[in-house]
């Protein structure tokens, strides 16, 4: 027999089965039906499960799981009947296979499902949450965070601004300094919150998106420590295979870098997805500039710190297969009751 | 920023591949984001063996083969090539290619016998002029195999991310600098190939020279680091050698001709921006660099006709601006056919300049680029020099006079220390002075101080003079980065640090948020993360000075103004049960200061109260008592143990006011929205979690480490649970339509006493058997004495108090049946 014969074969036992199941009006018509169907001697499908070591390997498995399929169908099915055909003890009769009455499921956003998941991973790390305004202060924007007045570096921040000084925040990072300011080392804090950037929306940017933020400050706070809490997170978040940090760019680390997970499309050999570099980058990092810990009033020569900041959105994205980040926004419900969990 | 991985060969010898060479860079310089394969067209074409030959039955000069390309099958292939030899490689068409030259590979009958594919010749590949026969491929490679990657033709294209920091590798100098260092090779600008072996000696000068012919003037308020020139005679302008086109198209770079090419070349060699003018259009042999004048006109070079203003520097003649300095030169002295003599100008223009002309302009070029990020004050003599030895060997020529060098303050390099223990306590790896030292000699640092040399805070601590092109290294840190990139970060080991507690509490509103979601979702709600822009209104909102659309340039003061905008985005979709919640931020108006923001929670029900069910198939929808408890809830959950009440509204819209503690916290709204008639009513709740403190925690540099007040947790109080049995009854009561029930309730409490335990409004009856004005509601009463059962005596007898006093203070009968 070949393959395709065979699972023709359990295909129209399918339909003869579910047929006589429905066909029986008592128990006995439903055991006899039963037995015919599944019966260990003389069961149509043990006929079938006899014709399966003939096939090859590759085709047995196949066969295998249709014959698997079928059995639990009809199996199922002969429990519903049973149900359907049992007299009932007391209380009105009902139909058990009818809908339940349920209730209205909200849903988190996806971005904060994800904020959620990197919140708890770095909660057994010893991080607390802190926040801050949208409205911001240039200077805890950018001054206070070693931005270069007139610099390149400010390119990629394309600001909203509100006058007076100040502007729609471009990142979490003016809470580090926020924080830093108020509270003394050891400061272990996480930042979620959104930041705003003068793009118009394309499939995979927004004027306003979610970021988040992280900052450990202490007197033995060093990259190595960094690269240890990091991977731990990227390997626990995104049960990455392999990491890397590359030197990178920030006016408020230093020494600064990147770090990537190998790609999780292709493995790391090479697709569209990650360039043909077999790497995607998911969050930049690096030490504390000394001069930020001096404007929050931290001596750099006392203290050191690492901070790293990440978009949940760009996660939701890559994680849910989303299309065009403004699905995120336009809170479609039709969108939004996909994630009720 | 583009490199080519041929020229950076020609300038540090070296036999890494592209993707080699791509990690190498990433990993201790400069992120490579692609690779490009400058011929990628000829992907398709694979490595194919010949297998068979025979001659065509039909043909003197063809042949038929049997073709192995990888496939499985062999592959009949007919071929006019006297060389095709059974047994041999060649690169092979297969059907559906596209040759570089745009014809299509197709399955095709020649002579009568079909071919499938085509077995190549270096011209049909455009990899030269041969057309002897088809490519003969002397390698060992297995059918199948791509072309490109068997044979290595084609130059391929790194694409790289260089961050702001350093503009020393927007070059193929800059990043041949630091793969010299890396694989310990020697690195050489590679010799122009018939230029003269020297240049005249160059003649340095402060504010103004002469270039030869060229009389040179730089106004101090150009602010212009350094201007170099020269005058170059006869030069003959054309098109430009394959080698220099196929340089500049590699790094995306168009050809103009040889002079301008030859500009273009330095800037991509060595990261100097050249401009070569037509000498002969200077008006009065005259070169000024000035701020220009407002409303001065000028043709740029891409036939635009920009109007300049004070913040811009121009090179101009005696007359007028001819070029936009840094950014780019001018239409009317454009080097072209017809030039003779250029003015050639290297200079270095000050970044903050070159990015104000280039905001003002909206002009971003090659040169702009290069000068905001600044340019080597060292780079000018040599890079006059080379340009001048390319014009000469591409277009002849020759120098007239010396060409001029103004550099009015020549930049002394500067020195930072670096202490290894720093590096130690930064990196968490100990690397010695002597490791540091050699790391940072390796990419053109030099060393002051004998490494192991102590100093007098008994540190080991290196002074390190920074290279002409390394401004960006100013502290000790920028060493201490260049050591971990050089050492490498991937050899930095990797060890979580044993770390305390953090003094930094919860941020409050964040969980309180987080109930707030946990109590929403589960009330069937879904949240939204929507933008905060809305069309707003002069007063009352906060304005983006500089907003994406002047339709929603305001941020919005509520929640609820999004959310109905989101709900009307779901009923435009024939999405009637929209049920939805944002936790955000919203803005008023500060005096003279930051916005005033609030962090608020605001929700929207709309549409079925339920899902639709066989036992109610058509479920009632959501009305105002939804949207009261709505409001109770959230208000019950964002201050857990305060004291809730929701009083009727006045306010447009409004129905009730949030009241927390006696404090007016949030409202309960009709929200009035662009809506089908299909729709349902939409309800609002809009409540405020508290105000986000924006002012500065301390002054800049400062803190303000004293202790932290956090809120206390209020807890629920206990009761004993009753011993007694209760007494219920029920009152109905004939209320006039203008008396609030609450005004009942709250006299009939008074009047049931100590022994009321509760009361609850348990129906509301108008029409048959109550007159009009009038409607019938109905309280039930529980009663009960702590210690003793309750007689029924003493029950009728609080019962007939309570009528009493109904009727007494607000007239109020019972209704009678």
């Amino acid at each position: 027999m070949t393959l395709d014969e065979l699972l023709a074969i359990a295909r129209q036992l399918e339909q003869d089965g579910l047929a006589d199941i429905e066909r029986a009006t008592d128990a006995d018509g439903l055991e006899a039906a039963r037995a015919a169907l599944l019966g260990r001697k003389s069961g149509r499908l043990n006929d079938v499960m006899k014709a399966l070591p003939a096939l090859a390997p590759d085709d047995r498995r196949a066969a295998g799981a249709e014959v698997n399929r079928v059995k639990g169908a009809l199996e199922s099915a002969l429990e519903t009947r049973k149900g359907a055909l049992a007299p009932r003890a007391a209380g009105p009769r009902i139909d058990p296979t009818m809908p339940a009455r349920r209730q209205w499921r909200g849903s988190r956003h996806p971005v904060t499902l994800v904020i959620d998941e990197i919140v708890e991973i770095f909660r057994e790390l010893g991080f607390t949450i802190a926040v801050g305004p949208e409205a911001e202060h240039e200077w805890y924007n950018f001054g206070a965070l070693n931005f270069p007045p007139n610099h390149p570096a400010m390119d990629a921040h394309d600001t909203l601004y509100l006058g007076e000084g100040s502007l729609l925040r471009t990142h979490t990072s003016p809470v580090q300094v926020r924080a830093l300011q108020r509270h003394p080392p050891p400061v272990r804090i996480l930042v979620p919150g959104n930041v705003y950037r003068r793009d118009f929306f394309d499939p995979s940017h927004a004027p306003m998106f979610a970021q988040l933020e992280g900052l450990a400050v202490d007197d033995n706070i060093t990259f190595a420590d960094l690269k240890a809490t990091l991977t731990r997170f990227a390997t626990r978040f995104f049960g990455a295979a392999k990491t890397r940090f590359r030197p990178s760019y920030f006016p408020f680390t230093e020494p600064s870098a990147e770090l990537d997970i190998s790609c999780q499309v292709c493995g790391g050999s090479g697709c569209g997805v990650c360039k043909q570099t077999g790497w995607v980058e998911i969050l930049g990092c690096g030490m504390v500039h000394p001069r930020v810990l001096e404007n929050a009033g931290v001596d750099p020569e006392r203290y050191s710190g690492w901070a790293f900041g990440m978009g949940p959105g760009r996660v939701a994205v890559n994680r849910y297969r989303l299309p065009n980040i403004k699905l995120l926004y336009d809170s479609d419900v039709r969108f939004l009751e996909q994630f009720d969990r | 920023m583009n490199v080519s991985h041929d020229w950076l060969r020609a300038l540090v010898a070296h036999d890494l591949s592209p993707a080699r060479l791509r990690d190498l860079l990433t990993s201790r310089v400069v992120t490579v984001d692609e690779l490009v394969p400058l011929r990628a067209d000829l992907a398709p074409i694979v490595v194919a063996r010949v297998v068979e030959a025979a001659r065509h039955p039909d043909s003197d000069h063809l042949w038929i083969t049997r073709v192995d390309a990888g496939g499985g099958e062999l592959l009949d292939v007919v071929c006019g090539a006297p060389n095709v030899q059974a047994g041999k490689l060649y690169p092979f068409a297969p059907v559906g290619t596209v040759m570089p030259e745009g014809l299509k590979i197709e399955r095709r009958k020649i002579r009568g016998q079909v071919s499938n594919g085509m077995l190549c010749s270096v011209r049909e590949l455009k990899l030269g002029e041969s057309h002897e026969g088809i490519m003969e491929l002397d390698l060992e490679a297995a059918p199948g195999t791509p072309f490109l990657d068997a044979v290595p033709v084609g130059d391929v294209r790194l694409v790289l991310d260089v961050g702001a920091n350093r503009p020393d590798l927007l070059s193929h100098l800059g990043v041949a600098r630091e793969l010299a260092a890396a694989l310990g090779k020697p690195l050489v600008l590679p010799p122009i190939p018939g230029a003269p072996a020297s240049i005249p000696h160059i003649e340095r000068r402060t504010s103004g020279g002469h270039a030869g012919p060229a009389e040179v003037t730089v106004e101090s308020e150009a602010r212009t680091t350094r201007y170099m020139g020269a005058v170059i005679r006869g030069v003959k302008v054309g098109p430009s050698p394959e080698w220099l086109v196929q340089r500049l198209t590699a790094v995306g770079s168009r050809s103009i001709n040889n002079v301008v090419d030859a500009t273009n070349y330095v800037l991509h060699e060595l990261g100097q921006p050249v401009h070569a003018f037509d000498f002969a259009k200077l008006a009065g042999s005259r070169v000024v660099v000035r701020n220009a004048r407002r409303g001065e006109a000028l043709v740029t070079l891409d036939g635009v006709s920009r109007t300049l203003d004070e913040r811009i520097v121009v090179i101009a003649d005696a007359e007028r601006a001819q070029a936009v300095a840094g950014v780019m030169g001018g239409r009317d002295s454009e080097v072209g056919d017809a030039t003779n003599d250029l003015f050639i100008e290297v200079a270095t223009f000050e970044p903050a300049r070159t990015r104000a002309a280039r905001r003002a302009l909206g002009l971003t070029t090659d040169a702009s680029y290069r000068f905001e990020r600044g340019v080597d004050p060292e780079l000018p003599p040599v890079a006059l020099t080379r340009v001048i030895q390319l014009v000469q060997s591409l277009a002849g020529g020759q120098v007239d006079g010396l060409p001029l060098d103004l550099y009015a303050a020549p930049r002394a390099h500067a020195t930072v220390g670096v202490r290894a223990d720093r590096v130690r306590r930064i990196l968490g790896e100990r690397i010695g002075a002597d490791a540091i030292a050699r790391l940072l000699r390796g990419v053109g640092f030099r060393i002051q101080t004998s490494p192991g040399t102590e100093m007098l805070s008994g540190q080991e601590e290196l002074g390190v003079v920074v290279p002409s092109w390394r401004g960006d290294v100013t502290s000790e840190i920028d060493l201490v980065e260049e050591v971990a990139r050089l050492h490498g970060y991937d050899a930095i080991p990797t060890e979580i640090a044993p770390f305390r507690p953090s003094t930094v509490p919860d941020a409050p509103e964040w969980r309180q948020a987080d109930r707030l979601r946990d109590e929403l979702v589960a009330l069937g709600l879904h949240e939204t993360r929507a933008l905060p822009f809305v069309s707003g209104a002069e007063t009352g909102y906060v304005r983006v000075q500089n907003p994406l659309a002047e339709t929603e340039s305001y941020l919005r003061r509520e929640i609820l103004e999004t959310l109905a905008r989101r709900a009307e985005h779901n009923l435009a979709h024939m999405q009637g049960d929209v049920r939805i919640f944002e936790i955000g931020a919203v803005f008023a108006p500060g005096e003279r200061s930051l916005p005033k923001e609030k962090l608020r929670v605001g929700a929207l029900v709309m549409g079925a109260r339920r899902p639709p069910h066989f036992s109610e198939p058509r479920p009632p929808l959501y009305d105002e008592w939804d949207a009261k408890a709505l409001g109770e809830r959230i208000a019950a959950v964002a201050e857990p143990g305060g004291e809730v009440d929701l009083v009727p509204s006045s306010a447009k819209e409004s129905l009730w006011t949030i009241m927390v503690d006696a404090k007016p916290r949030g409202t309960v709204k009709r929200l009035v929205i662009d809506a089908p008639v299909w729709a349902g009513p939409a309800f609002g709740v809009e409540f405020t979690l508290g105000s986000v403190a924006s002012e500065h925690v301390a002054q800049p540099g400062a803190h303000d480490w004293s202790p932290v007040e956090l809120p206390k947790a209020r807890h629920s109080e206990y009761r004993d649970l009753p011993t007694q049995p209760a007494a219920i009854f029920d009152l109905a009561l004939l209320v006039p339509e203008d008396l609030a029930a609450e005004r009942v309730e709250s006299a009939l409490r008074r009047a049931a006493g100590e022994l009321l335990e509760s009361v609850s409004l348990f129906d509301e009856y108008r029409g048959k058997g109550v007159e009009p004005g009038f409607r019938s509601l109905a309280w039930r009463l529980t009663l009960r004495h702590p210690e003793r059962t309750l007689r029924d005596k003493e029950v009728e007898g609080r019962r007939d108090k309570i009528l009493r006093t109904l009727a007494n203070e607000l007239g109020i009968r019972t209704r009678t049946a």
